[in-house]
């Protein structure tokens, strides 16, 4: 199945990622390559297979609902691009 | 003891050395650092020194060994691949969007083999996000192969593999999500081992696939792999994938003792997309193991074609998941004066990932797009399954299934950087164990034209044992895993 620069387009504001539109056109190609790759797997027969999410068919395992580890707010907060009085600064968002 | 008889000891060699004081543990990480200061330049293999945190550690490793005490890995020096968190040294997981990241805590794996005793001299140079197989996408720049600087060290594990190639470091860690480990330790003429899928904890690995992702190491042989696995295995409260499973001490396992080990040959493995004279060095290392008491028998592996395909559906669906975290917020790169949030998001990320993880990204949001999510990614775990169980019937005959690791020996750096399509078939005989959650290795098989062949040795689900005995007892009777490259220290 090709793709369109359109669909491209639309795919990437749903992955947050810009694609300089000079790019777009050989984006297009390498993803359209892709595509044809992994549409092979419409020519092999799946009917009442049960999908496959971890290869032992493992379940989460529960614990207890007690406190495990320490408050690390500030040692996290370092990492932080930006901040103030321990809060992660963005651009304003309500006018 | 000459430089050269140091890098060239195996993990028990420098054991019995530190244990008799022949040698410290200081000496020895003042060797191997003095080795990548010397030669890293060549490689660009190693991206982040902890010089001075080694010699400290080394020099309590001293105390503990003079003491007595002390396990086999203690005062061994050892490289992390640079996709596990290493509190208050940088990881960048080979990423511009990483750059400058320090992690709050260490990965699971790397307290574990702090806690064994080794000694971290520093981080390894990967593909970007794990995300490549010739480690050509890293934003630190291409990987060299010792072998020949013109060729790709593989990837994404190519700067631990060609670091310890190189004699940079006896033990270094890797990760695994379709071939990362397997595949570099082919191209590069060392031992790897992918776990079994939950051996290892995940807590602390930079996650590319969750499904997927396993950390294994990398070694000059099965026996020092082992000796590694032992202390980076086990359950972890902190990753709930991790499995209930005892973990045995898989180098007192090995006796090379093979008689009866049942090897399974798949038709598959050994199609035209191989390299003759792989197979031809494949076919020679099977014979080494059939003439040692091991019984070869064909086998099918009916979908192993669909491997490729089902991989590039999960893997970046996941990815896109996993990557989605990366928002110029909490931590990672963030643009200079974003003009509202929406902007902050896109140029952080775009600005923050190269592009074969943007490439994946998109794949991955597509695949899980509303309208795509049944014929993509719920497709392609419907068919993870069927790939699966033909390993299972497969092992209802068999005890180990053998092939290649890779089908061909290195590549020339940029020969495959324009065909994404191109680049994914060199895991065309690894993608399909990660699928199906099985232990695998790589152990060098010879050479072609004075380049590595890695044979790869697949087991049932937890029992790595099987497969470190049967590449230890091919390391008895061969000395592949005795070559050097023409490098460094090596060189002759």
């Amino acid at each position: 199945m090709s793709v369109t620069p359109e669909d491209i387009e639309k795919v990437a504001l749903l992955a947050r990622l810009s694609i300089a539109e000079s790019e777009l056109p050989e984006v297009t190609e390498r993803f359209s390559k892709v595509l044809d790759l992994v549409d092979e797997l419409n020519t092999i027969d799946t009917d009442g297979v049960v999908p496959m999410s971890n290869p032992h068919d493992m379940t989460q395992r529960l614990r207890a609902d007690t406190v495990t580890s320490h408050n690390a707010r500030e040692a996290l907060m370092a990492s932080a691009p930006v901040q103030d009085s321990g809060y992660f600064l963005v651009p304003k968002v309500i006018d | 003891m000459s430089d050269s008889d140091v890098l060239n000891a195996s993990v028990s060699e420098l054991h019995r050395l530190l244990a008799a004081r022949a040698i410290s543990s200081e000496e020895l990480t003042n060797t191997y650092l003095g080795q990548i200061e010397a030669e890293n330049d060549a490689l660009n293999a190693v991206i982040t020194l902890c010089s001075e945190q080694a010699l400290t550690d080394a020099r309590e490793a001293d105390q503990t060994l003079s003491r007595g005490e002390g396990n086999p890995l203690t005062g061994i020096p050892l490289l992390h691949k640079d996709i596990f968190c290493t509190q208050g040294v940088r990881t960048t997981c080979g990423s511009h969007m990483l750059e400058s990241f320090e992690p709050a805590y260490d990965a699971t794996v790397v307290t574990k083999l702090k806690a064994a005793g080794t000694v971290t001299l520093g981080k390894c140079n990967m593909d970007e996000f794990a995300m490549g197989s010739s480690n050509e996408t890293s934003y630190f720049g291409a990987v060299k192969n010792p072998w020949d600087l013109n060729c790709v060290p593989g990837g994404s594990s190519g700067g631990s593999a060609a670091a310890l190639a190189a004699g940079f470091a006896p033990l270094v860690t890797g990760t695994d999500t379709g071939g990362s480990i397997r595949q570099p330790a082919s191209l590069c003429g060392i031992t790897g081992l992918k776990p079994t899928y939950g051996r290892v904890s995940r807590l602390g690995i930079i996650a590319f696939a969750s499904s997927l992702d396993q950390a294994g190491p990398m070694a000059r042989s099965a026996e020092d792999c082992a000796h590694m696995l032992t202390a980076m295995s086990g359950i972890d409260a902190g990753d709930s994938t991790s499995a209930d499973r005892a973990v045995p001490d898989f180098a007192a396992a090995l006796n090379g003792e093979i008689e009866g080990l049942r090897i399974g040959i798949p038709r598959e493995y050994f199609n035209e997309a191989l390299n003759p004279e792989v197979r031809e060095r494949i076919m020679a290392a099977l014979s080494v193991l059939e003439k040692a008491g091991a019984r070869l028998i064909d086998i099918d592996l009916p979908h192993t074609h669909y491997a490729i395909a089902t991989y590039y559906v999960i893997a970046p669906a996941e990815a896109s998941a996993n990557l989605a975290r990366y928002d110029g917020v909490r931590f990672g790169h963030r643009c200079d004066a974003p003009t509202d949030l929406e902007d902050l998001y896109l140029r952080s990320r775009s600005e923050g990932f190269g592009e074969e993880v943007q490439r994946r990204i998109l794949v991955g949001t597509y695949a899980l797009s509303s309208g795509f999510y049944d014929a993509y990614f719920n497709k392609a775990q419907q068919v993870r399954r069927i790939i699966a169980e033909d390993f299972h019937r497969a092992f209802e005959a068999v005890d180990v299934i053998a092939g290649p690791s890779a089908p061909n020996v290195a590549f020339q750096r940029g020969a495959k950087q324009q065909d994404p399509v191109a680049m994914y078939m060199e895991d065309v005989y690894t993608l399909a164990v990660n699928l199906a959650g099985l232990p695998g290795l790589s152990a060098p098989a010879g050479l072609i034209n004075g380049m590595p062949v890695g044979l790869q040795l697949v087991g049932k689900a937890f029992d790595e044992t099987t497969i470190l005995n049967a590449a230890h007892r091919l390391q008895q009777d061969t000395d592949w895993h005795t070559l050097r490259p023409n490098f460094g220290a090596f060189q002759s």
